[in-house]
């Protein structure tokens, strides 16, 4: 069989093996589930109780529901810039141990048995899942969607089909691994220069090491060093977009390394989630016509603008994170939603849907009965000490501590406090 | 049992754990089977595998090894196994920077994120080539740095 191997390429690094191998797979063997799981949380976070968690039927492939918490107010900040941004820092290291075991795509005969032809389908899953994830999330934090699919249907379908690939993968591999890792130190290897790096002893069995290896270009810790540097810049184009502050422009490449295109410096220059521009909602609509219908109660109570002034003013320090990983951190005032509920005559409600304005996929958010009566949740009318500006939902938006971003809905028109 | 791992090339536990890989596959598949876009979602996850393993794998391979010849031919370059590095870095650094922030760079899906963050894609390019000179200009100086010490 040997004889008739096609004109393969031929692999020379000295630096593949089993070692180096072992070591990008126990790092993404550690990273890996803290992004998975913190997706999977963001779903969740979502509401699919309310149906509002897309794609809307899963059947059994979610984490165990509940209600996702009000606080801390972090929660969501934390969990999806963990995602986002571990997600991103680990691409290096993907790339990194994909080069190598490219051997391994090249293996002949190309299929021994049963046993390795199922075992290179799932390869193809896992290495589709990764490969896919990386970029349906790369496209969306960016909004290109040039892909012209739901985004969150393929990026959730996409992570189970990763998730089963990556257990089967650590549950076959993780023998291999541990040798791999024991073949060699740390500690030792992290010593060796260029010119006495020599290739890892041959593994037939495994094939990474190659038979005729060229002369060392780069040390293996050289190589660690490469792909680390890569993380860290990453790390550093990516994590402003997240802690915001002064840090926010280190996210030279991202748009929300940027705060709104007043870019004043004022108490309304912080990053928008889509501009009132684009709501198609009447500038009249938002003017002195404009009221806020509380529903659920034996009447219909609307407010103006003035009316909600009247009412008990509170003010909290309060992060709005959006599934794109980034968020930004105002200090807010309005009247408390749980105020709101006694005033409509559902002090304590099962649940609220707010309804925005405007049009359209995210125009109305039902919230928990803990987010309701969480003395921080707000309908916001003034942020930093004044009026909220049009992008950020004039005249009243919602901010509830660690909601997505999406789900705080601006120009809201209408609550409605359901008792069951 | 023989039998088995002779037919089958594995242990039964091999078979459980990808078929059970290749269920979860199926089952996952099968919530958006109802959306009308899911032939593209494949295609994307197929393309996604063969864009890597077919086409960016062997062409930064085939550059590396260009590159490796062209400095063994470049006459006044010290004969250093690692001086490919000084080019490796950076070009890997602007390859890496300019794949995962493509969008931005080649001002794609523009009016999105216009209407979205009311900012427009303009700096991107720009900020990417200062990145890539930095790059550049860091790699070139500790070669230069590096150069004068071996004297």
């Amino acid at each position: 069989m040997e004889r008739r191997r096609p004109p393969l390429p031929r692999f020379r690094s000295p630096l593949r093996g089993p070692w180096l191998t072992s070591v990008f797979g126990v790092v993404l063997l550690v990273a890996l589930p803290v992004v998975i799981i913190t997706g999977l949380l963001s779903y969740v976070a979502y509401g699919p109780q309310f149906g509002q968690a897309i794609p809307g039927d899963v059947g059994i492939l979610h984490l165990p529901l509940f209600d996702w918490p009000a606080s801390p107010s972090w929660l969501y900040r934390l969990t999806q810039g963990l995602h986002v941004g571990l997600g991103m820092i680990l691409v290096p290291v993907v790339l990194a141990k994909l080069w190598s075991v490219a051997p391994k795509l090249f293996d002949w005969p190309p299929v021994r048995s049963p046993a390795q032809a199922l075992e290179r389908l799932s390869l193809l899953l896992l290495v589709g899942g990764i490969l896919f994830e990386i970029v349906t999330g790369l496209l969306n934090i960016q909004y290109d969607y040039v892909f012209g699919f739901s985004f969150y249907a393929a990026h959730y379908v996409g992570a189970w089909v990763f998730i089963g690939a990556f257990v089967a993968h650590v549950v076959l591999k993780l023998p291999h691994m541990v040798r791999g890792l024991r073949s060699r130190s740390l500690r030792a290897e992290l010593r060796v220069p260029t010119s006495q790096t020599r290739p890892e002893d041959p593994d037939d069995d495994l094939g990474l090491v190659s038979e005729q290896p060229g002369p060392a270009t780069m040390s293996r810790r050289g190589a660690l060093a490469l792909v680390g540097g890569g993380s860290l810049l990453v790390a550093v184009l990516t994590a402003g977009q997240t802690l915001g502050g002064p840090l926010r422009s280190l996210a030279v490449l991202l748009p929300r390394g940027r705060n709104s295109a007043a870019a004043d410096g004022g108490p309304n220059d912080f990053p928008v989630n889509k501009t009132f521009a684009v709501t198609g909602i009447e500038p009249g609509a938002v003017g002195a016509a404009w009221r806020l219908d509380l529903t659920g109660g034996a009447a219909l109570v609307r407010l103006d603008l003035d009316a909600l002034a009247t009412q008990p003013q509170h003010t909290a320090t309060l992060p709005i994170a959006c599934v794109e990983g980034w968020s930004t951190t105002q200090t807010w005032t309005g009247v408390r939603l749980r105020d709101l509920a006694a005033l409509a005559g559902v002090p304590t409600p099962a649940s609220a849907v707010v309804r925005s304005l405007e049009k359209g996929a995210f125009a109305q958010a039902t919230l928990t009965s803990g987010q309701v009566l969480h003395p921080d949740a707000l309908l916001a009318t003034a942020v930093n000490g004044a009026p909220l500006g049009p992008d950020h939902g004039y005249p009243a938006r919602v901010v509830v501590p660690a909601l997505p971003g999406v789900h705080n809905t601006k120009w809201v028109r209408s609550i409605e406090f359901r008792s069951v | 049992m023989h039998r088995f791992r002779v037919l089958y090339g594995g242990g039964p536990l091999n078979l459980a754990v990808l078929l059970l890989c290749v269920a979860v596959a199926g089952y996952a598949a099968s919530i958006v089977v109802g959306d009308a876009a899911w032939p593209w979602m494949a295609v994307w996850f197929v393309a996604a595998v063969v864009v890597h393993d077919g086409l960016l794998s062997p062409l930064a391979a085939a550059a590396d090894a260009v590159l490796r010849f062209c400095l063994r031919w470049f006459p006044r370059v010290p004969a250093r196994q690692t001086t490919v590095n000084y080019i490796r870095v950076p070009v890997l650094g602007a390859a890496l920077t300019f794949l995962m922030f493509l969008p931005g760079i080649i001002r794609q899906g523009e009016p999105v994120v216009i209407g979205q963050t009311g900012l427009d894609q303009g700096p991107f390019l720009g900020r990417w080539l200062l990145l890539v000179a930095a790059m550049v200009a860091v790699s070139a100086l500790v070669y230069g740095v590096g150069g004068l010490t071996r004297r």
